[in-house]
């Protein structure tokens, strides 16, 4: 693809689900909700930004006081009032893992009231809300629901902030698994038919589990979760037919996974382990954005020159200065040390930005399409924020 | 607020943080200035990356603590080794013989039962410290590379979480001399790492705000790293945008002969400047949010990585809490 700039346009143009991933602090919620406004400004149709990032400031940048867990519109006047002239539609909502559960087992619940027993159980919050793990399947399991809806021509998902970049892959797998699983029926056995002293009875093959459970939970809680879970696993059929799904929708190649990652070694060695997942459990990889990067001039051989002169001649490029009659520039000694910290403050960066080109050799086994998003001077706080990192993304930029 | 020299008097420090802020280099860069001031320091590394041991440049280590340098042992957590430990140490439950099938259901009960996993990980550092405060363990502070801003509630909440969901049985007893422990600002402080930008900025306060409000453990100093330097003082500032005048490129070019490394290195400060100065903006919001003691570690422009990281890092803090 020599001459031609890297762009995320091809992804967006034939993909309908774009999942963003990388570690945490590369800043993957504002290239999520970037390339939905750059889709949204360039080909059309109607575009979803699915952000799990508790963010009040991508509510703002978006021109919306809030995002809740219902999709809103980004009206067009947030557009137009920074010059841009959107050809579709821009929408976003903000995953509350708590709402989403509580949908999900009203949907699946054999009826209301078993519903409500789940949802009113002591450790349906925490379970729901606690684990790590919860937040990713729900992730997915929305992305799948508002997928079938039909309603967007893309949808781009910005990924938990897992400790494991790779956790929301397993996700489903592991939702259907949990409830699919003997150890489930290990635990709710006794249970099953009756409580109170018939509880006691414990079949053979889970004593040696009970024995050690009992003594590190005691029994009452140890039926509190059984319970729990009894009510729980009436909703079987529904979960696991729904994560094998999610799963199946993940591998389609209706979508793609971008990896965010910037050029420091921790994020871009867990960037690389997810690529090469990637590949391996044969998920459609689409691109890499190397967000945050500094601008090729603080590795070029003129710069670093210009460095030096600007340091071993300061006494005398500060007479110059001194001698064009600018009202700043009259003290010669201020301005040598001026000229002298600029130089030092390049050669700084200059460190920093030869680390990164280090590291992008590293990349290896990259996809076709790697995206620099540069260094911005400013945070981004508004749609025009997000519309120059777009710009990148985009390779269409000024 | 600036340094806090008591937290090192401390017996055990928490370090948490938003992902990406430098949790394991400052965690490190601790342990080593502790190990500086004589202390015989435990580093508990909860995520289990293995980046504490490469700050040391020693290979990955286990649940059992290694010496990685003279006076600093790791140990990685794994709640299963933990809930072997503990099932021997406390209940005398023989499970030696018969791990396979424990390990098999150990899984699930942790998932099951919220809070296991955390109360296991909690507990374990809880013992240390108490083995240590009671003679038995040679530690004289342990330092937890805690989980990021976004579980660390849940973990060092979870004693507490299970007390409130177990009416009895021995597990209810046991969090009660955790709890004594974690609740202790004589003994424990939890800090948290952050950098000058946006989200770490507000994740630190939201993080400082439920930790008040859902903890009942002692917050200690908030550490910011990666500080850009101020470049210029006012005068030169001004000096520094009079340079854009086309007066002043020409005098600066004629000597030059160059306009592409001129305009890489003005550019180049340009961009220093302005990122110094939307940094400032979030370390003022941080400070009128947030009223813990500050640390303050400079952002590194070096190669340094390693041992000559943490050894930078342990002697900024060292200046920091003014030794």
């Amino acid at each position: 693809m020599s001459g031609e700039r890297a762009s995320l346009g091809g992804l967006v143009a034939a993909k309908e689900i774009i999942v963003l991933c990388g570690s945490g602090g590369v800043g993957k919620t504002s290239i999520a909700a970037a390339t939905a406004l750059g889709a949204a400004s360039r080909t059309g149709g109607k575009v979803l930004v699915l952000t799990i990032d508790p963010a009040k400031r991508l509510a703002s940048a978006l021109g919306l006081a809030e995002i809740g867990n219902v999709e809103t519109r980004v009206p067009d006047s947030a557009f137009t009032e920074v010059g841009l002239t959107p050809r579709g539609e821009l929408w976003a909502a903000m995953l509350d893992t708590k709402q989403s559960w509580d949908a999900l087992v009203m949907r699946h619940a054999p009826d209301e009231a078993t519903a409500r027993r789940i949802i009113d159980n002591a450790l349906y919050d925490n379970i729901t809300g606690r684990f790590v793990q919860s937040h990713d399947y729900i992730a997915m399991e929305r992305l799948f629901e508002v997928h079938a809806s039909g309603a967007y021509d893309l949808i781009v998902i910005d990924t938990p902030p897992t400790r494991n970049a790779l956790d929301f892959l397993e996700a489903p797998h592991r939702m259907a698994e949990f409830f699919g699983g003997r150890l489930l029926r290990w635990l709710t056995a006794p249970y099953r038919f009756g409580g109170g002293r018939g509880a006691r009875l414990v079949n053979l093959a889970s004593r040696p589990f009970y024995q050690v459970a009992d003594r590190i939970l005691g029994s009452q809680f140890l039926q509190d979760i059984a319970e729990f879970f009894l009510n729980f696993q009436s909703m079987y059929d529904g979960f696991v037919a729904r994560a094998r799904a999610v799963e199946r929708l993940l591998h389609d190649k209706r979508t793609t996974f971008v990896v965010v990652t910037t050029l420091e070694a921790s994020p871009l060695h867990e960037a690389r382990v997810f690529c090469e997942e990637l590949v391996t459990r044969d998920f459609p990889f689409g691109a890499i954005v190397l967000n945050k990067t500094l601008p090729a001039s603080f590795t070029s051989a003129e710069g670093a020159r210009a460095a030096t002169v600007l340091t071993d001649d300061a006494e005398e490029l500060a007479a110059g200065l001194a001698a064009t009659g600018e009202p700043a520039l009259g003290d010669a000694g201020l301005d040598a040390r001026m000229l002298r910290t600029i130089a030092g403050s390049y050669r700084n960066f200059a460190v920093v930005a030869s680390r990164e080109a280090e590291l992008r050799t590293e990349l290896g086994r990259a996809p076709d399409v790697v995206v620099d998003v540069p260094n911005l001077d400013v945070d981004v706080h508004d749609l025009a924020g997000l519309a120059r990192i777009a710009e990148a993304l985009f390779g269409d930029g000024a | 607020m600036t340094a806090a020299p008591d937290l090192l008097a401390r017996r055990l420090l928490v370090v948490t943080g938003k992902g990406g802020v430098g949790k394991s280099t400052v965690t490190a860069g601790l342990a080593l200035l502790a190990a500086d001031l004589g202390k015989r320091v435990l580093i508990v590394e909860v995520d289990g990356k293995g980046d504490i041991c490469t700050k040391f440049e020693h290979p990955p280590v286990g649940f059992d603590p290694v010496e990685v340098h003279p006076n600093i042992s790791v140990l990685a957590m794994d709640t299963e080794a933990s809930l072997r430990e503990y099932l021997r140490l406390n209940l005398k439950v023989p499970v030696l013989g018969r791990l396979g099938p424990v390990a098999r259901v150990f899984d699930f009960v942790a998932t099951a039962a919220p809070g296991v996993k955390e109360v296991l990980t909690i507990g374990k550092v809880a013992w240390e410290v108490r083995e240590s405060i009671e003679g038995r363990a040679p530690w004289d502070l342990v330092l937890v590379d805690a989980a990021a801003t976004g579980h660390v509630v849940a973990q060092m909440g979870a004693p507490d979480a299970i007390r409130d969901l177990v009416s009895v049985g021995p597990i209810r007893s046991q969090t009660e001399w955790m709890i004594e422990i974690l609740s202790d600002p004589a003994i424990t402080a939890l800090n948290v790492v952050t950098t000058p930008e946006e989200m770490p900025v507000s994740e630190t306060i939201d993080l400082v705000t439920r930790a008040r409000t859902e903890l009942d453990v002692p917050l200690g100093a908030v550490i910011v790293n990666r500080v850009l330097p101020e470049l210029f003082a006012r005068a030169e500032e001004a000096a520094f945008g009079a340079l854009d005048t086309d007066a002043a490129r020409a005098a600066l070019g004629a000597h030059l002969g160059d306009d592409a490394g001129l305009d890489a290195v003005l550019s180049g400060a340009r961009l220093a400047v302005a990122l110094r100065r939307t940094r400032a903006v979030h370390l003022a919001n941080l400070r009128a949010a947030v009223d813990l003691p500050m640390l303050y570690l400079p952002y590194l422009f070096t190669r340094t990585h390693g041992m000559r990281e943490t050894r930078v890092v342990a002697d900024s803090l060292g200046a920091e809490f003014g030794l």
